[in-house]
């Protein structure tokens, strides 16, 4: 027996700890947490520590599959071919759409932590139409934070633990960062910290918290302002903080006539130093009561007041209209929304300030701001907030998580000790520098896309859009229907191109991305528009590959499968270009490297893409000859810069000729191997000067810049008041000089566009019968299966095999629903039978479930008899992806699925009917190549498996 | 005093996960207490031969709820009622650090020692046909080729929250016996004399108090901008009503 | 707990087994028995047990293992059991053999005294593998083993009837009568363990068995929802209706029929059949609903899922 240990990254979900696989005679034995990672420290979740039957699944795709002539769509009939004939018939398609009109070509994929490779395949491609599933997911989470703070939650930033005193989590889904968050919390509680979880529901890390303050869905947005006005009118707002490192100080022109009305008035005799990020507005001083440049040393800005410019322009602080939105927001009208009574609410508020103020935290740590004043220590105010998912996912999210973003920083804890912390590269400019082209002409035959398929608009005259105002992108995407739809509309994709509005496209190309199933917003219309057929005989959708190393309800649907490897099977990178695992000390990366072979003839994604950019001769993967650039995916993250002699490459580690450069550098051939005699990660911890105030920290930006994090070192000033959202409504109400939205948005536009914190209630909730729907319907995801996949592993699946709807006792009972019964819920949309639960820890105007835990009879390697299909449901037959009007049922300012609003009713299923999930579907027959299941049992010994 | 290895569950920290469920099959199916078998692993009611489960109790009524995840494997009893029930001798205690084991080998599957433990901590494996139960992995925590930090049981080792504590607890001085007695650890069904080894720690509750008069502080930030109401000088005062 | 029909089977027939034997040994002792009786009922007595004891064998795992079973007597009553169970089978094949071959008084009566040690040996072990276990209160009383020993008697006597019956009908009618009479007892013992278990209060719940000190605590999910052992093991798993049937039976059928056929009918062979017929049916309800109305505190640990 030869025993052996290889490192790699784990990738049973988002968190990406360093595992160690121990190996047997060339088989895996098992697999655990690697103690020499600085992310888990060797800790591992139930999913990491079921790799091994991920890998065995029977649901594994091993071969290329076409699909059978004459058959349909979603019949799951196929045939396999070879790679040769499937990049040929991809060649040959995407090619000749490329060299005709590039946007008929959509990439979207359901993980996002790959998109640095297939953004740069879309974009070289020439393609706008290309995301990830951030649009599904949590895009509110990265919008409404990086528009106000220039950070957001999960892997871009996060609650500093180890120095907080009172932690709240708000709604947190659990599936990003998730070991690294549990050992925090633990380690948190065990030193005394406060845990507060408002949320709905009482589960997961809600579970352990001090206290639980149940909210209705939908409502944290109202909690928050009334926590913020409570917070501003108790004066427990750190006012140095607000003063110096928002634009709470800065002068807002509030004359409506004024052509720049609700902008910040600007001193133009001062630089603005950078014209997209001007640094010349203007303070009220305090001192000399007299209007002078944003941090004039010595002065210090008036927060409050109404005053008149020597010009005669009318003017009020930033925080001044912050305080007069807030006011009217007391706690007895949150009460009235969130049920969260009133006194909770004054309390929170009390907590959240009086620790922020009294158990202040000073680090002798010397550090120089972007002004160039010098402090002797770093000081923190120790209040950490966690939020993800369940503010994000409403279509008032925006609002709401800018909200959180506000009420942290008036608390003083944007990159402090105790409070969030950013991570690399984080922070960005607000907003960030990426840009996507400004109109059709970005898209050009033959032609990489003239700019990035995502980006971060500033302005109007960022949207994507043609002259007539109208969208460029199939997802409708920084258009004026949601102009900062930063991760794009992958929920609307399908529909849309299906309806061809904007346009028809020709082939749409998933990778990961389970859309006919759990990843859309109306599994059922969405099934029936990937098979329908127009007058002409001829699919609307004409052409669709799909990338997977497993059998879903997605691969039935396509014309063409490419099975996918494993994590255990492929090379992959973490990078700073796209999702790294930095934590607060320093910017981090990782990799992994293969520890088994590939099952099959599967291959992996990135080789797939790498061959596709060198056959279509894609020009950042093509030699000026013509022949191809990278031998393999390998060879790409060793060779590819961003730009010729840039030095910025997919890896940041050990990157110079010898290696001894960090960040930047020119590539290293040895980097691979550096990375795994590193466990497969890279560290570098900065200065601990550098690790705190990075907004503002001029040390920290400076070297930001000089190793090419940012393009500049200006400081990156909190924007309580956001100009940003104040030029789309000049615009919505025709007072910006520049791009206008069409009339039928324009009302939109200038509600939902408001500089400062809003609450309004989610748009499907309005549209809603709410005396008939009374009950809110959301989902979580369970920690042992954070993803909708989990169903084929054979030690998960007994964890969670079907799933039952929770129902508060007191509202099950009144609605004649008996505890483990059948019932339906039922939405405007749709219905669904399922049994219920009752739970004391749900709040009982919401009923909720485990996501995606119901699956497509046959599905995923299970039998049609498996309980994921005859028991389990999925809440998504209840939800619509448009709303009366046409619009889609997401934010009206990112385009975040609204997927947490739907409204319902439940009541009992009779007694006659049958005891089975409703709506049922086809069971699909099991895919060629995919290994058949042990009917009866199996069991698991060092890579052999025994059973029949 | 002799050894007496045990887990001691954090229950204030048990976000319940299930890592240290997946974790000790995984370890268990290919180590010595192997194979732990599945059955319908792909079909209708999937079961399997788990060592350790993690359950969910939802304790009070809304809004005064409390879930706890509680994790249970074999309690390692001090007077393990499940040994001396055993006819073959293959249930037994180790004396050298008091697990609970059972020898394959001599196992007949009689069942009778999961009958005579009042947790449910044993499992009879399907297809192997003798009884199993946490092992606290006694083939990893003796193996000297491990290094010393991987000496331990899989769950130990794998739980995010380190929710589980490993040692001996007849030492005072071990950390699962210095938790036991700072953090009020009990054990589970004291009424039947089993006197596990394995203990639980209790929720704790973090709370804050905030008097009165520490909510607004004299550097209150409104009164630097003005904002804390000072009465007009027009305002009604004592002045305007009496000489004295 | 889950009524296993291998054990259910095993200690009702190996229960009539020893019990036939006593009463033979009893009836010879009294009145005299001729011989061919005392060797057919030997022989039925040997039949009994050996189909208990091959009945027992399918509630193994691994039965060609049974014979380390031997090995901690001085601990476990199952183990005394297995020691005692061949040794009463030898006794009987012993006796037999000596009925046979017409031993010496001597020897037949230390192989009658060794018979009847190891027949109330073996109820003794058979009920107290029960009785032993401390945290099933249902079983955990004296009851059990009067109840192990009485049923199986009454069994054993109706066999015994049976038996007499046919070779021998002149004793039939007093062994029908004994059976009634201590059928009469056993009832009221199995009477007086329902009364008793009635009345049992739990003494775990799950305050104890989580340590969570709290009137109202529920159980959302076990940890697997597909069961478990300890759901297939320790639960009958049958609706409330099933197991009130299987008690009724036990109610009926054990005493009441068998006493109102013999009372009404007589004691012919065929009554005699029939009463032992309904008899054995409510000792094996008897047994089934033994087990199932146990309530394993293990089951706190089970109740729901989700």
């Amino acid at each position: 027996m030869s025993a052996s240990v290889k490192t790699t990254t784990c990738y049973m979900c988002a968190c990406r700890c360093g595992i160690r696989v121990h190996m047997q005679d060339g088989n895996i034995r098992y697999i655990d947490g690697n103690p020499d990672h600085p992310l888990n420290k060797g800790v591992i979740c139930a999913k990491g520590s079921s790799g091994i039957m991920k890998q065995e699944s029977p649901a594994r795709l091993t071969q290329p599959l076409k699909r059978k002539e004459g058959a349909e769509r979603g019949a799951g009939e196929f045939e396999p071919i070879s790679w040769e004939e499937a990049f040929s018939i991809l060649e040959k398609r995407l090619g000749k759409i490329r060299e005709t009109d590039p946007k008929k070509f959509a990439l979207f994929t359901g993980r996002d932590q790959m998109q640095a490779l297939t953004g740069l395949f879309a974009r070289q491609f020439g393609t706008p139409n290309y995301a990830a599933h951030g649009g599904f997911c949590s895009v509110n989470m990265a919008a409404g934070m990086i528009y106000t703070v220039g950070g957001s939650f999960w892997e871009f930033g996060g609650p500093d633990l180890e120095r907080s005193k009172l932690f709240i989590m708000l709604g947190t889904a659990e599936d990003h960062h998730s070991n690294p968050l549990k050992i925090a919390i633990s380690a948190f509680k065990r030193r005394g910290g406060r845990f507060i979880s408002i949320n709905p529901v009482r589960t997961g890390y809600s579970a352990i918290a001090d206290e639980w303050v149940p909210i209705r869905p939908g409502t944290d947005g109202a909690l928050l302002l009334a926590l913020t006005a409570e917070v501003i009118s108790q004066g427990l707002y750190d006012r140095e903080f607000v003063a110096r490192y928002t634009n709470g100080g800065q002068l807002v022109v509030t004359d409506p006539n004024a052509p720049n009305f609700g902008l910040f008035a600007t001193d133009d005799n001062a630089e603005p130093a950078l014209p997209e990020y001007p640094q010349n507005q203007v303070w009220w001083d305090r001192h000399t009561n007299s209007p002078v440049l944003s941090h004039t040393p010595e002065a210090d800005p008036a927060l409050f007041g109404n005053f008149r410019l020597p010009d005669g322009t009318q003017v009020r602080p930033a925080f001044q209209l912050l305080c007069d939105r807030v006011k009217q927001h007391t706690p007895e009208w949150a009460e009235a929304i969130t049920g969260v009574p009133a006194a909770t609410i004054r309390r929170l508020a009390h907590e959240m300030g009086v620790t922020a103020r009294d158990d202040k935290i000073e680090l002798p740590i010397a550090w120089t701001d972007c002004w160039g004043k010098e402090h002797r220590t770093v000081t923190g105010n120790p209040v950490a907030f966690h939020a993800m998912r369940g503010l994000a996912a409403h279509s008032n999210g925006f609002h709401t998580v800018r909200t959180l973003a506000v009420l942290m920083s008036l608390l003083g804890t944007i990159d402090r000790p105790g409070g969030f912390r950013h991570k690399a590269p984080f922070p960005r400019a607000i907003p960030p520098n990426a840009k996507t082209p400004t109109g059709p002409e970005g898209v050009q035959p033959g032609k990489p896309l003239a700019g990035l398929a995502l980006g971060w608009p500033a302005s109007p005259e960022d949207l994507f859009i043609d002259e007539d105002g109208e969208p460029v992108r199939i997802d409708k995407a920084f258009s004026w229907e949601y102009p900062l739809s930063v991760h794009g509309l992958m929920h609307t994709v399908i529909t849309n191109a299906w309806k061809g509005d904007p346009y028809p496209i020709d082939t749409l190309f998933i990778f990961m991305a389970n859309m006919a199933w759990n990843s859309t917003m109306n599994t059922v219309e969405v099934r029936k528009m990937l098979n329908d057929k127009g007058a002409d005989g001829r699919y609307k959708i004409p052409f669709i590959a799909v990338c997977d190393a497993f059998q879903s309800e997605m691969t039935a649907f396509a014309d063409l499968v490419l099975p996918d490897t494993t994590y255990l099977e492929r090379h992959d990178v973490m990078s700073m270009l796209d999702r790294p695992i930095s934590e607060f000390d320093g910017p981090m990366d990782a990799v992994r490297i293969p520890v088994v072979p590939p099952k099959g003839d599967c291959k992996p994604f990135q080789e797939v893409l790498i061959e596709l950019a060198s056959r279509l001769k894609l020009p950042a993967f093509t030699l000026p000859d013509g022949s191809r650039k990278y031998r393999d995916y390998p060879d790409f993250i060793l060779r590819h810069e961003t730009e010729p002699g840039s030095g910025i490459g997919f890896l940041a580690g050990w990157r110079g000729t010898d290696g001894r450069s960090a960040m930047k550098g020119e590539p290293n051939l040895e980097q691979w191997k550096r990375y795994e005699d590193n466990n497969c990660h890279f560290k570098l911890e900065l200065p601990h000067s550098y690790q705190y105030m990075r907004n503002w920290n001029r040390g920290y930006l400076e070297w930001a810049q000089r190793v090419r994090i940012r393009r500049h070192a200006d400081p990156i000033l909190i924007h309580l008041y956001s100009e940003v959202l104040q030029r789309f409504r000049l615009a919505a109400q025709g007072k910006w000089p520049g791009r206008k939205p069409p009339a039928r948005l324009a009302s939109r536009i200038s509600k939902y566009f408001d500089p400062l914190p809003l609450y309004y209630v989610p748009l499907e909730t309005e549209h809603t019968d709410r005396a008939k729907f009374p009950l809110a319907a959301i989902t979580q995801r369970p920690m042992a299966m954070y993803h909708a996949w989990d169903s084929q592993n054979a030690w998960l699946r007994q964890i969670h095999t079907h799933n039952y709807l929770f129902v508060n006792p007191e509202t099950a009972r009144a609605a004649g629903v008996a505890d483990g019964g059948w019932m339906w819920v039922e939405s405007p949309w749709g219905k669904v039978r399922c049994m219920g639960r009752y739970s004391e820890a749900v709040e009982p105007g919401t009923v909720w479930t485990w996501n995606a835990i119901g699956k497509q009879p046959g599905a995923w390697g299970l039998s049609a008899a498996a309980n994921e299909s005859r028991k389990g449901f999925l809440l998504n037959h209840l939800i619509t992806d448009s709303l009366p009007g046409g619009t889609s049922n997401s934010d009206p300012v990112t385009g975040q699925a609204g997927w947490y609003d739907v409204r319902v009713r439940i009541y009992p299923a009779q007694p006659e009917e049958p005891q089975e999930v409703f709506p049922t579907f086809e069971a699909l027959p099991r895919a060629p190549g995919t290994r058949e299941a042990p009917k009866r049992w199996m069991a698991y010994v060092s890579g052999k498996i025994t059973g029949k | 005093m002799s050894k007496q290895l045990a887990l001691v569950i954090d229950l204030n920290v048990c976000v319940g996960c299930h890592a240290c469920v997946t974790s000790c099959k995984e370890w268990n199916t290919s180590g010595l207490a192997g194979f732990l078998s599945d059955d319908n692993p792909y079909g209708r009611d999937p079961t399997g031969t788990f060592f350790n489960r993690v359950q969910t109790f939802e304790v009070g009524e809304f809004p005064n709820t409390e879930t706890v995840h509680f994790p249970k494997s074999c309690l390692h009893c001090e007077d393990p009622p499940c040994v001396p029930v055993c006819p073959t001798g293959a249930s037994y205690k180790r004396a050298e650090d008091g697990i609970v084991l059972v020898d394959y080998d001599k196992c007949i599957g009689c069942k009778y020692c999961s009958w005579a433990c009042p947790y449910g901590a044993r499992e009879l494996d399907e297809h192997q046909k003798v009884m199993k139960k946490c092992t606290l992995c006694v083939d990893r925590i003796t193996d000297a080729s491990l290094p010393e930090r991987d000496r331990k049981p899989a769950c130990v080792l794998a739980c995010p929250t380190s929710a589980r504590l490993f040692g001996d607890v007849h030492d005072p001085a071990s950390e699962v016996s210095v938790a036991i007695r700072e953090s009020g650890g009990y054990q589970l069904m004291p009424e039947w004399g089993t006197n596990p080894a394995n203990h639980y720690l209790p929720r704790r509750k973090t709370r804050k108090h905030i008097h009165e008069d520490e909510l607004v502080r004299h550097d209150n930030p409104l009164k630097i901008d003005g904002q804390l109401p000072k009465p007009a000088p027009s305002d009604p005062s004592l002045d305007d009503v009496t000489s004295w | 707990m889950r009524p296993a029909w291998s054990v259910v089977i095993f200690t009702t027939i190996a229960g009539a087994g020893q019990g036939l034997f006593l009463m033979l040994v009893l009836g010879d002792a009294v009145f005299g028995l001729p011989g061919d009786l005392l060797f057919a009922g030997a022989m039925v007595a040997l039949a009994l047990t050996g189909v208990g004891l091959v009945s027992s064998t399918f509630h193994l795992g691994h039965p060609e293992r049974g014979w380390r079973a031997a090995a901690m007597w001085r601990t476990s009553w199952l183990s005394r059991e297995v020691i005692v169970l061949p040794a009463f089978m030898a006794s009987v094949f012993f006796w037999a053999a000596g009925l046979w071959l017409d031993w010496a008084d001597g020897v037949m009566a230390v192989l009658v005294a060794l018979g009847v040690a190891t027949a109330l040996l073996l109820y003794l072990c058979t009920a107290m593998i029960y009785a032993c276990l401390p945290f099933l209160q249902e079983w955990r009383t004296p009851l059990t083993v009067f109840n192990y020993f009485a049923i199986g008697l009454t069994t054993g006597t109706f066999v015994a009837a049976l038996l007499s019956a046919i070779l021998y009908p002149p004793i039939g009618v007093i062994f029908a009568m004994g059976a009634l009479v201590i059928g009469s007892f056993a009832y009221l013992g199995r009477l007086a363990s329902l009364a008793r278990n009635a009345r049992l209060r739990p003494k775990s719940s799950l305050a104890s068995a989580t340590g969570v000190k709290h009137p109202r605590i529920v159980q959302i999910a076990q940890g697997s929802m597909g069961g478990s052992f300890n759901t297939r093991e320790f639960f009958h798993g049958r609706p409330r209706e099933v197991v009130r049937g299987f008690r009724l039976a036990m109610l009926v059928l054990l005493l009441p029929v068998p006493a109102l056929l013999l009372l009404a009918g007589g004691s012919s062979v065929a009554v005699l059949a029939l009463a032992l017929a309904s008899h054995y049916s409510g000792a094996l309800a008897e047994r089934w609903y033994f087990f199932a109305e146990a309530r394993h505190p293990q089951n706190l640990y089970y109740q729901a899922i989700a």
